[in-house]
């Protein structure tokens, strides 16, 4: 498939390149488009949801900035914006403390019931989030924890399961040896942590946080359960606004949003490929 | 002479390295136990409980202590009415209840098994004070005096049979006392009150079930209460009967409703199955579990429509991600690491940015009927509804969920060495044959991990389809938050959210069977 041996038959061209340009390239629109018709709408100088005559003119009048000027001065997407910054980077920083701990614990040779242990700990990536929302609602407004404290803290158990997998599978290709190495060169296994084994999965780990970030910074179920008007987010914002009357600054914030998951996708993809030289060097 | 291996301390060898495993175990256990710890109590523990809730009914026995007990010498299966002692114990019960305004929030969780029940229960609780109770009151003073002075309860209160012997004056009379406190506060002076009138009522049905061991006991001389005893049980054929049956008659038809005694019959034990079948549509009557009338059965249509529309979204991702693995899997990986972008930056974007696109594509003034439109393969009146309804959801969420079907098939396909399929071929294979015989199989495993891990987070979704689904393309999640945030009707939400909750956990299993936990790869 990758290239086309000379001998094809013209039979075989033709599905060569329907499949190619024709079959993927219309998934690859798909799957695009809906992201990058948001982009320019969102600059849209008129409160439609469609391209404009003058837009599709390319004519100046008909791009202006004023959904943004809304999002950056409207004190209610202001609110939302703040409250969603002070709410994922907290959920992050304990879903990956809690996260990497027990990867390291899980990926030792002997751990009794570590398949029950695993189940569980994943199992806030499978749970339907309506029933997750659901029982922390009750939980929280039973023990009387409400507001930021709840919202962070069903956060970082939602994020965790991300942390376990990505710090888990940098831990697979782990020599073990070189622990050992260090240990009888005498460091003491704290230091051998330190110097030898975090810097080696520490790829992970920052992928694992970026995953618990963006599952907070993008999680609205919980928060409508669990959060108030005082602690909307900007997808609590982006919902309400939704489905009641629709805004078109949703559009603009929907634009910064992509942006934030083009910045974040790029860390992501740095980290990978430093990632696999790490490994690629320590490899047996 | 042999001997043991041993370390250099001189413990045996066996012994010091099961001692080494040990606290390698015990290392790693620790090091697992603050996140398990975490988990089991904000996530495990609060499902747990809030699951509990599609079977626990404390709210009916708590608020109608005295009635649940006295209805279960009722013949529920007959046609005729409880008897007046049922509706003494109503009536104290009521009593009790409309002083802690509680008899609305029980009336409201009758109705969703007795439509209608509520409003009886709204009335009655207006009018229960104006009852009259006096019948037993009267007759017990014109007996004896004393019965009418707060010293004659203090006494029984002491006696060995009480509450044994007295069932229903006993919660009678707690019932009273908390409506005391409740009326006047905690410093209310119990011991200078005699009960109202329902109480001496209860007492009334407990003294005509006493046997003669029971009367002998009251009333031997060394008892405290044999003054109030002696003699009673003569004069009692001489005692009126209640009336409240025919008082609360007046209050609303709805206690003349054989109906409405069934389901406080039906609900009166601590835990009940009622929401569970609820959830699937029937009702449990006194001629055992039968349906639901036609236009009632709501849910197991919604769970059958959720379960399609989560596979043909199944289907769809495969049938969309599939030649987008392939292709990903098979060209040079400088070029496949650039288009896996295309499809990591969905993957990434925020969820409800994907909904909010959606919405504005699909919508009748939106991008797509609009290009519709001006390339004339529909009239400007034609225009299609694509959104609010059953397709909205289904475009909606196999763009959202593709990602996750093409991530494992793209894993899957690069392990799948090309010689394979040159075998084939050097062996005469068209290519079709090649790609259905070799290639095909060889995928089968990425097929079912994408599938399983779409189908599953496709159930239990419910922002989207709550966003694009309009009435007939939503799921059963959005019934789940519907019953939580808006109907109140906690306990059939839990009942269809434990159901979703087995399915999930079934279809979990099968991921961990077929993939294994450990092997699900992100990115």
């Amino acid at each position: 498939m990758s290239a086309l041996p000379p001998y094809a038959s013209t039979s075989q061209r033709i599905w060569h390149y329907t499949f190619r340009y024709g079959i993927c390239g219309a998934i690859f629109v798909f799957l695009i488009t809906p992201i990058l018709v948001i982009i320019p709408l969102s600059f849209n100088a008129q409160d439609f949801f469609t391209f404009t005559e003058a837009m599709l003119r390319l004519d100046p009048e008909g791009f202006s900035t004023k959904h943004y000027q809304d999002f950056f001065t409207n004190n209610d997407w202001q609110l939302a914006l703040k409250n969603s910054f002070k709410i994922a980077p907290m959920a992050t920083i304990l879903a990956t403390a809690f996260g990497t701990l027990a990867a390291i614990g899980l990926s030792q040779a002997h751990v009794p019931a570590r398949r029950a242990i695993m189940a569980i700990l994943i199992s806030p990536m499978i749970v339907p989030l309506i029933i997750s929302a659901a029982g922390m609602y009750f939980f929280y407004s039973r023990i009387n924890l409400q507001g930021y404290w709840s919202v962070v803290l069903a956060h970082a158990v939602l994020g965790t399961p991300f942390v376990i997998i990505t710090v888990t599978a940098t831990l697979v290709g782990f020599d073990k040896s070189l622990t050992r190495a260090a240990a009888s060169l005498g460091a003491t296994p704290i230091r051998t942590f330190f110097k030898v084994q975090m810097p080696l999965i520490i790829p992970g780990v920052v992928s694992g946080a970026l995953f618990a970030f963006i599952t907070s910074f993008d999680e609205v179920v919980v928060v409508l359960f669990l959060g108030s008007a005082k602690t909307k987010t900007l997808p609590w914002q982006m919902f309400t606004g939704l489905r009641e009357q629709i805004s078109p600054t949703i559009l603009a914030v929907a634009t910064i949003m992509i942006a934030i998951s083009i910045v974040l996708l790029t860390v992501l993809e740095l980290l990978r490929r430093r990632s696999e030289r790490l490994r690629g060097i320590t490899a047996t | 002479m042999t001997s043991a291996l041993t370390t250099h301390d001189g413990q045996p060898l066996h012994k010091s390295l099961a001692r080494a495993l040990r606290r390698e175990k015990l290392r790693s256990l620790l090091l697992i136990a603050p996140l398990l710890a975490f988990v089991l109590v904000t996530f495990v523990f609060p499902i747990a409980d809030m699951l509990f809730r599609s079977v626990e009914n404390s709210i009916v026995p708590d608020t109608l202590p005295g009635t649940t007990r006295t209805i279960q010498s009722w013949d529920a299966t007959g046609d005729e009415l409880p008897s007046e002692e049922v509706y003494t114990s109503l009536a104290d019960d009521l009593l009790l209840a409309q002083e802690l305004k509680i008899h609305t929030r029980l009336g409201s969780r009758l109705n969703y098994d007795q439509p209608g029940i509520a409003s009886t229960f709204r009335k009655s609780g207006r009018q229960v004070r104006k009852l009259d109770a006096s019948a037993h009151l009267d007759s017990f003073s014109e007996f004896n005096k004393e019965w009418g002075t707060p010293s004659a309860w203090a006494d029984i209160k002491t006696h060995a049979l009480w509450p044994t012997a007295f069932p229903a004056s006993s919660i009678a009379f707690n019932n009273w006392t908390r409506y005391i406190i409740s009326d006047e506060g905690d410093d209310a002076d119990l011991s200078s009150m005699t009960p109202y009138g329902t109480v001496y009522s209860a007492l009334f049905y407990d003294v005509q079930k006493f046997n003669d061991d029971q009367w002998s006991q009251l009333t031997a001389s060394s008892s405290a209460v044999s003054h109030l005893f002696t003699g009673l049980k003569d004069q009692l054929p001489n005692f009126p009967s209640a009336n409240y049956k025919e008082q609360f008659l007046d209050i609303d038809d709805g206690w003349g409703e054989i109906d409405n005694w069934r389901t406080i019959h039906r609900l009166s034990p601590r835990m009940v199955d009622s929401y569970y079948w609820a959830s699937i549509d029937r009702e449990r009557t006194v001629e055992g579990v039968e349906h639901k009338p036609a236009n009632e059965r709501i849910y197991v249509k919604l769970f059958i429509r959720t379960f399609v529309m989560s596979m043909v979204i199944t289907v769809s991702c495969i049938l969309l991600g599939y030649p987008i693995a392939y292709l990903l899997a098979t060209l040079p990986t400088r070029t496949s690491n650039l288009l896996l972008i295309l499809v990591l930056l969905p993957f990434w974007t925020s969820l409800l940015v994907r909904t909010s696109a959606w919405k504005v594509l699909l919508q009748q003034q939106g991008v797509i009927n609009d290009i519709l439109v001006w390339a004339r393969i529909i009239g400007d009146d034609g225009r299609l509804a694509l959104i609010n309804n059953i397709t909205g959801t289904i475009i909606t969420m196999t763009h959202i969920l593709l990602p996750f079907m093409i991530l494992p098939l793209f894993s899957v396909m690069k392990t799948i060495s090309p010689s394979y399929v040159r075998a084939a071929k050097s062996m005469g294979a068209t290519d079709w044959t090649a790609f259905r015989r070799v290639y095909f199989p060889n995928t089968i495993p990425g097929i079912g991990a994408g599938s399983i891990l779409v189908f599953i987070l496709s159930i239990g979704y419910y922002i989207t389809p709550e966003l694009v689904g309009g009435t007939s393309g939503v799921f059963i999640s959005n019934r789940i938050a519907y019953h939580i945030s808006s109907s109140l009707n906690w306990g059939l939400a839990a009942a269809l959210g434990s159901i979703l909750l087995a399915s999930v956990l079934i279809l979990y299993w099968a991921y961990d069977k077929v993939v294994g936990i450990d092997n699900v790869k992100l990115g």
